[in-house]
């Protein structure tokens, strides 16, 4: 560094432990500002509008929200919400059960961790077809083995019962995979010690699995809760794929029932849309701040 | 300009060299659609010939996907409106119309004598005794069925709807689904809706049903629901999964005997290897004989926005496409009914003969269809509630509770 | 190890296990094998409800036909016009606020960085009106630059949580050092900083790559024509012109789902790598 520098440089030279930081935050936040925050806050306000994305918007109040608790289709969306959350924490369990039958080192297992993986890295659009093929009435594989069995084939996606929980079957198959491979890099990390001084005091099995191992995965296992939660609540592509929330509105959930009113053929009711969203996000908000607050913790533990 | 191959550009070069004050009294006339592949270029073949009788304006078609179309609208309408744009008639345009986006063409039908030559839509077109665009084509729904079915069971084609029903025991006694749909995209349950209540209650009373005028849970609805039960049980079962196509399939195989669709249908029949020799059409049957015959026919339209720029250029346009002889060319290159009276059709096909005779003789009115007749926000819950009916008889008062309630939210 | 090494059981139990793993496997891709099937099936024996059986000839035709008859080139064309700008962009975001994150102690620091953690778990219907809005504003909206534009915003917030984590975990030793020695900041990152993140910049780009190209939402929201929109958009679309042509639709399904599943096998451990971030202490 040459002496000839202009002051300017020379306060620039004393700063730049502050201004650095500042200048290589500046274009991250600044998008994430434009794309991710300031929209939370506009759909808040606007979900307090009538806005049809033609005319002027017209205040409402909390009319919008009145609305919803009246509203049918809503109840059956929140409904749903809760049978996937339920029905998607299945993951969980089925991914280590999967991860513990494939932690082994014969021969070849290496390819067949990553077929077993591989769903999760297929489209959900793919996905969505490829069950609704497997779930059609008439020739679809599941509907013809059920026939052969008991006579009379059952269309799972026609049924008005069973919708939703083909449509979260078909969901399930790739959270698993995604719990599985959390599961196998977890287990790879277990304390080798750990597990033989357990086996020396007799422990094995599924007693095994409780006292020593989950414990050991807890953070796996807190990661593939996390994602899995998050997965139940987006649950927007599939049905949009599979159902168009049919049968007559039994497979809606929130996140597309949203979409419908906001900006589908027979929707642009895009204040409703955004109350929708607004009560979606507070569903999450519930868990994101349980989440952070982990990590906050943890965060601190560790400075 | 779509295919600038060398020639042709060195010919633009040369083109712009020497000529430039001839294209300096071109118009341009900005015109954007949904067109899909084969009524793309029928549309395509009519402006050339606009052109030729017009050398100085010079159209611009924008073709869009036809389903992103429907959003697209909402957004170019207000920001950069083209000169000419495509919807549909009937209370789907309503939206655009009362919030000052689509210009009042009631100046063209006036000049033009369309009042009389275009007198079927008439009605469909105006909103608050003006018009507001013009139509070019429509199609006629009705019943197609497979003739090979009615042979088998032994059954007549019915005129009336007692013996459409009788008819349905023999189809069940032999395995055939009397009636079937694809509900999986929701608009074929309302044709069935539409028709019920049209033989029912007259084009008068669905018009003010689908307009909010009258309440769901009126007795006359219920009539025509108590008609619909007739026939719920042999409607083919898995109608909610299977898109109408499916459902198609099914005619083709004789595994259903009829199908209440549109005519756009046929070309998927015929597809399948159906022939107009097993391929039948029959207008809905007679349920009330005391209502006058009306019809069903979506009709598509041409509309000028309101942020147009060449208004002047946009209303020749649209004077042109309303002719016999322009309606004429276009709807037998795409296999639909020109609205023009004094337009013809071809004879050799029967099911555009038949929607022709059938249209043109309709005494008590043409209806649009369900989703386009009542607001959009209406005709999904509404169509929500058609399907659940067919699955679910026994909730048909939950179902009209439920319409009713919306009734009174979105029309006030 | 946990569950007991299977070479320590007895020969019965050993064999069982190797004639259980590929069984489980075939009805674990079950799905997929059917549909990968049905790819090759000519038309034909669909229309003679020949679903299962064996297909009477193998039809690469399918594939043809779906190039020919459909724009799913374009498509595709467009999913990578959206994918590599997104991966690229998000990259260079992240890489800068990770080290402003990972390296600079400053107020607001932890608050910044659960900002960007936070917005990771937002569902995207509460941002859906506003951005849709806003893109159109810029005379972005049925762009595949607009829709890369948002997906780059988004898409920081992740990677910003994994970049600054994997900085924060370098040793500091060096940073140090470099100061002393007068090493401007920028240098700092540049010479030495950026070198060392390489495998986090491997991980993330395959993980990017694969989220984005298997968005289906924002491309619904952001683009509505055959020439913007990404493959899942307008797979969503050939499925409703394809209705009752299984074999066009299995076929497409797989031409859309092989590059992300390419580069799943190429860079496996790069992407396991980024997937498991956190999932051990």
């Amino acid at each position: 560094m040459a002496t000839t520098e202009t002051p300017n440089r020379s306060w620039w030279h004393r700063n730049q432990q502050t201004l650095t930081p500042l200048l290589f935050l500046a274009p991250g936040l600044l998008m994430f500002a434009v794309y991710v925050v300031w929209p939370i806050f506009s759909s808040f306000r606007l979900s307090l509008y009538d806005y049809d994305g033609l005319g002027r918007k017209v205040w409402l109040g909390l009319a919008n929200y009145r609305e919803l608790f009246a509203d049918r289709a809503f109840k059956t969306s929140l409904k749903n919400n809760v049978i996937w959350l339920v029905l998607y924490m299945l993951a969980v369990p089925a991914g280590l059960a999967i991860a513990i039958f494939l932690n082994q080192t014969v021969r070849g297992i290496r390819i067949y961790k990553s077929l077993f993986f591989f769903p999760f890295v297929i489209s959900q659009v793919v996905v969505g077809l490829m069950f609704a093929w497997f779930y059609a009435p008439n020739f679809g594989l599941l509907y013809k083995l059920i026939e052969m069995v008991t006579g009379k084939g059952i269309a799972v996606l026609a049924d008005p019962h069973l919708a939703t929980y083909g449509i979260i079957a078909a969901g399930l198959w790739p959270q698993i995979a995604y719990c599985m491979i959390l599961d196998l890099t977890g287990l790879n990390n277990v304390a080798p010690d750990q597990i033989e001084a357990a086996r020396l005091d007799g422990a094995k099995g599924l007693k095994m699995l409780w006292y020593v191992i989950l414990p050991q995965l807890r953070p796996a296992t807190f990661i593939a809760v996390v994602v899995t939660v998050i997965g139940a609540l987006r649950s927007f592509d599939l049905v949009s794929i599979m159902t168009n929330g049919g049968p007559f509105g039994s497979t809606r959930v929130l996140s597309y029932y949203m979409y419908e009113q906001a900006l589908s053929e027979y929707g642009y009711r895009m204040g409703y849309g955004a109350a929708i969203a607004v009560v979606l996000f507070g569903i999450m908000m519930i868990f994101i701040s349980g989440f952070i607050w982990k990590m906050v913790r943890d965060e601190r533990g560790a400075r | 300009m779509l295919h600038l191959n060398k020639g042709a550009s060195a010919a633009l070069i040369v083109g712009l060299l020497s000529s430039t004050a001839a294209f300096a009294d071109q118009r341009v006339l900005n015109y954007y659609a949904d067109y899909d592949a084969i009524p793309l270029a029928a549309m395509e073949a009519l402006i050339a010939d606009f052109e030729a009788a017009n050398p100085d304006i010079d159209v611009v078609l924008q073709n869009f996907d036809h389903e992103g179309y429907k959003t697209a609208i909402r957004n170019f309408l207000t920001t950069d409106a083209p000169d000419l744009a495509n919807w549909y008639a009937g209370n789907r345009m309503a939206p655009f119309v009362e919030s000052g986006q689509f210009m009042d063409v009631s100046d063209v039908w006036a000049d033009n004598g369309l009042n009389e030559s275009l007198g079927s839509a008439l009605a469909s077109m105006t909103i608050d005794g003006k018009q507001w665009g013009i139509p070019y084509t429509y199609y006629q729904w009705g019943i197609y069925y497979n003739k090979d079915a009615y042979a088998a069971v032994g059954a007549e084609v019915p005129t009336t709807w007692d013996e459409f029903v009788a008819n349905c025991e023999k189809f069940a006694a032999a395995g055939i689904d009397c009636l079937t749909t694809g509900t999986s995209a929701l608009w074929p349950g309302a044709g069935i809706f539409d028709y019920l209540d049209l033989r029912t209650n007259g084009y008068e009373y669905h018009m003010d049903l689908t307009s909010g005028k009258i309440a769901w849970t009126d007795e006359g609805v219920r009539n025509t629901f108590a008609e619909w039960a007739k026939v719920q049980p042999y409607i083919t079962a898995n109608h909610a999964a299977i898109d109408w196509q499916d459902a198609a399939a099914l005619l083709v195989q004789g595994k259903a005997a009829n199908y209440v669709m549109g005519n756009f249908a046929v070309g998927v029949f015929k597809q399948g290897g159906m022939t107009n020799d097993n391929l039948g059409f029959m207008p809905f049957p007679t349920i009330n004989p005391d209502v006058a015959r009306a019809e069903e026919a979506p009709t598509d339209t041409i509309h000028i926005p309101s942020g147009a720029t060449n208004v002047e250029d946009a209303k020749t346009f649209l004077a042109f496409i309303a002719s016999a002889d322009a309606q004429t060319k276009l709807n037998a290159a795409i296999g639909q009914l020109p609205i023009n009276s004094g337009s013809t059709v071809a004879a050799d096909d029967p099911f555009i003969s038949a929607g022709f005779e059938l249209l043109s003789t309709t005494p008590g009115g043409i209806a649009q269809f369900f989703d386009r007749d009542a607001p959009a926000e209406m005709a999904k819950i509404g169509m929500e509630g058609f399907q659940e009916f067919m699955v679910l008889p026994e909730n048909l008062d939950a179902i009209l509770e439920r319409l009713e309630a919306a009734r009174q939210r979105i029309y006030n | 190890m946990f569950p007991r090494p299977i070479e320590k059981s007895s020969p019965a139990v050993r064999t069982l296990y190797k004639v259980a793993l590929p069984v489980a496997l075939l009805l674990w891709l079950f799905p997929l094998l059917g549909v990968a099937l049905t790819s090759l099936r000519p038309a034909s024996d669909l229309a003679m409800g020949n679903y299962f059986g064996i297909p009477s000839s193998i039809a690469f035709s399918n594939y043809a036909d779906v190039f020919n008859n459909s724009p799913i080139g374009q498509y595709i064309l467009n999913s990578f016009k959206v994918t590599i700008p997104t991966v690229i962009g998000t990259l260079v975001l992240s890489c800068m606020t990770g080290f402003a994150l990972g390296i600079y102690r400053f107020r607001g620091n932890i608050i910044v960085f659960f900002l960007f953690v936070a917005g990771n778990f937002v569902p995207f219907q509460i941002l859906m009106v506003p951005v849709r809005d806003l893109t159109y504003n810029l005379g972005l909206y049925n762009t595949t630059g607009g829709l890369a534009l948002f997906h780059i915003a988004f898409q920081t917030g992740f990677c910003t949580l994994f970049m600054r984590n994997f900085i924060a975990a370098l040793p500091r030793e060096l940073i140090e050092a470099a100061r002393v020695e007068g090493v401007a900041e920028w240098r700092i990152f540049w010479y030495i900083v950026l070198p060392l993140m390489r495998p986090a910049i491997a991980a993330l780009s395959v993980l990017v790559f694969t989220f984005i190209w298997n968005d289906f939402f924002w491309a619904t929201v952001l683009t509505t024509s055959a020439s913007t929109q990404p493959v899942t958009a307008g797979l969503s679309s050939l499925n409703g012109q394809w209705i009752a042509a299984w074999h066009l639709v299995s076929a497409g399904s797989i031409v859309a789902a092989l590059p992300p599943v390419l580069m799943f096998f190429l860079m496996q451990k790069h992407f396991i790598a980024g997937l498991t971030l956190g999932a051990v202490k």
